[in-house]
């Protein structure tokens, strides 16, 4: 398999797959507690989804964050506070390049190199292989821990709509510049955030805008009472208030602020707020009132110029963009390390740590209501410490292992949401939070 | 100290506003890779408590040197959320130095950023302790502070009798102190994140910040502070200010990098 074998063994050290957000704080963490860590990066350079130069990249030329600024920063590496409340995608590469240069990560980072196969050894530990991309020679490599930060953002979800379509179809993942919109008359398919921003670039530049969602939203606004949503939200969630109490909030803020939107024809809403991945943009509603995006239901066929959409309306789209989401993937590992089950979901422990293999963790696998940013970089200070744990006081670490078997699913995961395939890594910032905190704590050597 | 600080309502919630920073830098002729240096002033004392010596010193010995003024009317958050937006913004992980109440300051930024190593000089960690000092060495320019009038701080406080008097005058003039009621206490201060190496540094002669209190925040980051008998409080601005700024600099030099 290898055309090159050259079984080095990094011994001690901890091998890190992928140089996104989520890669780059396993990096630091894991050297701020003494590991070595080898950071491989099939791209060429630091950013991952952000770095919109990467071919895989999701990202688009209008795209700005949808959490705020203090919601998505890591929590030791502030960004600046200069910035807007929701800065554009280019600042967010800026500011992880930055966190990359001022944590010196570089060094640790071999880029233009995917990891293709990994597989735990007798010892507990892992060999690596590595190929540079571009097809060059791999290399295996043996680590004692593999960290998992490939991202889940980069396999386009395409849907499968049947029928022959003439008009151009394309994923939201190859949609870059809006110029391609202009003057066309384009269908959006799909009410995630992508799919709503895309509308809203569309509803600038298009002839004619259609947007196909399968089921109705809680749209919210990017801004409550002058704050970014997402801050007066926590606000709620700071007193305890129980879920229900906050959803009768919601939704009332959502009728006191982006209002009915079912009078422009979009579905209500088929479960209550908290239940779906929070859909944030303030332009969609805007743009429906003035009859630049019409909304529509599912599409159920292609047929020559036209597309059949649910209750049987025809319409005659020249591009269709389906913005479907994007599924996970993991090729380089067995799907049995992640306990994958047959829809492709790994089954983890507070999403991160492999539930038989203590020395694989996964950063970054999660769908909060806030930032990603924080979040990878608690999981990866737990997966440090765990793995410090192991070796320094390994009956300690049996201890936590035990007691964390036991923590119940409900504390960490969403526990009611809307049945849909995207669904099943949805956490509630907070909760979520507050759990990897109480790992932590019992990760703290014993007085 | 306290351990993890992951939940952060009041920064999620209600952030601290952006002000204007002045922050005066003065870099090393050639970058030899030293880490860059934060100093951060404490009560009254402006940039120029640091700009006037250590500053230029710690330049002319290869670190990228950094001072932060205080934001005017600034609460402790707010002077914290100063220093790590400062620090952050550096090309690499920064050295924090904080002088007095700067290195309360510094205490709390170190649980927010992971410094390359810090120093607090002659820390006033606890209010209540230096309280207790500026009334034996200062009552009355201390005294009306503590019924809502200015506080004004003394030569014989700051200074040894190695400064001339006309030189201490002059810093005395520039001095504003505005004492904030959430200084008095006796803070925890959370554990530094990263782990950094972190000296304590004084004098047993501070008319501050006593031996004992010296001792008890040297204690808190597990170790014995690094003493300059002789000298007073403003280690900084005394006629034998190159001697601390030295040990210091010597000292960082021997924190082996990662
Ligand atoms: C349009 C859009 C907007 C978003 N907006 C927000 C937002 O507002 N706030 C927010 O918090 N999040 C947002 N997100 C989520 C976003 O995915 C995260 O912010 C963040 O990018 C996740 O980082 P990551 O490192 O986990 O994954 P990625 O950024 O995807 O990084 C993974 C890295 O791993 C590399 N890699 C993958 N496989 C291999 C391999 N086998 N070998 C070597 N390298 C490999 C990839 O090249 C990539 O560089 C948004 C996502 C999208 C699509
Ligand atoms: N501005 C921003 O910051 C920004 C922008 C874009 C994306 N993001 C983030 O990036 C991630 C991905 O977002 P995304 O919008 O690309 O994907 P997503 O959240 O997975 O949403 C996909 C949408 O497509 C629908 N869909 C999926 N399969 C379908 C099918 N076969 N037919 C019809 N509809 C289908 C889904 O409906 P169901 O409701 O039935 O699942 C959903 O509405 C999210 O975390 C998101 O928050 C952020």
């Amino acid at each position: 398999m290898h055309d090159s074998p050259d079984l080095g063994d990094r011994r001690d050290a901890v091998c890190v797959v992928g140089a996104g957000a989520s890669g780059l704080t396993a990096v630091k963490n894991l050297l701020e507690l003494g590991f070595q860590v080898d950071c491989y990066e099939r791209e060429t350079a630091v950013g991952g989804a952000w770095n919109w130069r990467h071919d895989r990249s999701p990202v688009y030329a209008g795209a700005h964050l949808i959490s705020s600024r203090q919601h998505t920063e890591f929590p030791d590496f502030p960004m600046p506070d200069t910035w807007p409340d929701y800065p554009h995608h280019s600042q967010v590469l800026t500011y992880l390049e930055r966190y990359a240069k001022h944590f010196g990560l570089g060094e640790h980072v071999w880029f233009g190199m995917e990891v293709v196969s990994a597989v735990p050894t007798a010892d507990g530990g892992w060999e690596v292989t590595t190929q540079s991309t571009g097809g060059g020679s791999s290399r295996t490599q043996r680590y004692a821990a593999l960290i998992v930060a490939n991202g889940h953002n980069w396999d386009p979800r395409k849907p499968d709509i049947p029928g022959e379509f003439r008009g151009r179809v394309m994923h939201a993942n190859a949609y870059k510049d809006p110029a391609v919109l202009r003057g066309r008359k384009v269908l959006v398919v799909g009410g995630g955030n992508t799919g709503c921003d895309i509308a809203v670039e569309a509803a600038q530049q298009a002839t004619r805008v259609w947007h196909s969602t399968r089921r109705g939203y809680w749209y919210a606004p990017k801004y409550v009472l002058g704050r970014p949503a997402d801050q007066v939200n926590d606000a709620l969630l700071k007193w305890r208030l129980p879920l229900r109490l906050r959803q009768w909030l919601y939704r009332r803020t959502v009728r006191l602020t982006t209002g009915d939107l079912t009078r422009f024809g979009l579905p209500a809403p088929d479960h209550q707020p908290y239940e779906s991945h929070p859909v944030v943009n303030s332009q969609l509603p805007y743009y429906l009132g003035h009859g630049k995006i019409t909304p529509v239901p599912d599409v159920t066929a292609f047929d020559g110029a036209a597309v059949e959409l649910a209750g049987g309306e025809r319409i005659e789209p020249d591009l269709v963009i389906t913005a479907t989401g994007y599924r996970p993937r993991f090729e380089f590992l067995a799907p049995e390390l992640l306990d994958v089950n047959e829809h492709g979901r790994p089954d983890l422990h507070l999403h991160t740590f492999a539930r038989k293999n203590p020395t694989l963790a996964v950063i970054g696998l999660v769908q909060p209501d806030a930032g990603v940013f924080p979040l990878a970089h608690w999981q990866s200070v737990a997966v440090a410490q765990w793995l410090r744990l192991r070796r320094t006081d390994p009956a300690r670490a049996a201890v936590v292992q035990q007691k964390e078997s036991v923590r119940p699913l409900a504390s960490w995961s969403r526990r009611q949401v809307v049945p849909s395939e995207r669904h099943w890594f949805e956490v509630d910032h907070i909760d979520y939070l507050r759990s990897l905190e109480s790992l932590l704590n019992q990760m703290e050597p014993s007085k | 100290m306290t351990a993890f600080d992951l939940m952060r309502f009041e920064d999620w919630t209600d952030p601290v506003r952006s002000a204007e920073r002045e922050v005066a830098s003065l870099l090393p002729d050639a970058d030899e890779g030293r880490p860059p240096v934060l100093f951060v002033p404490g009560l009254g004392h402006g940039a120029w408590a640091f700009a006037e010596h250590w500053l230029p010193h710690a330049a002319g010995r290869g670190f990228p040197a950094h001072v932060l003024g205080p934001r005017p009317g600034g609460d402790l958050r707010a002077l914290v959320h100063d220093v790590v937006q400062t620090a952050a913004a550096l090309p690499r992980q920064a050295v924090l130095v904080g002088h007095g109440v700067g290195a309360l300051v510094v205490a709390r930024a170190l649980g927010r950023y992971p410094a390359r190593a810090a120093v607090l000089v002659a820390p006033v960690l606890d209010g209540w302790s230096a309280l207790g000092s500026a009334l034996r060495a200062n009552p009355g320019g201390t005294l009306p502070a503590l019924v809502g009038g200015r506080l004004k701080l003394s030569a014989r406080q700051l200074f040894g009798a190695g400064l001339p008097a006309e030189q201490a005058g002059e810093y005395l003039a520039r001095m504003d102190p505005r004492p904030r009621r959430e200084l008095l206490g006796r803070a925890v201060p959370p554990r530094p994140v990263g782990t950094p190496p972190v000296l304590v540094a004084g004098s047993p002669d501070d008319r501050v910040v006593s031996r004992k209190a010296l001792d008890r925040a040297a204690a808190a980051y597990g170790g014995d502070p690094l003493l300059f008998p002789g000298m007073a409080h403003d280690l900084m601005l005394e006629s034998s200010w190159a001697e601390p700024i030295d040990a210091i600099l010597d000292w960082l030099g021997k924190q082996g990098g990662r």
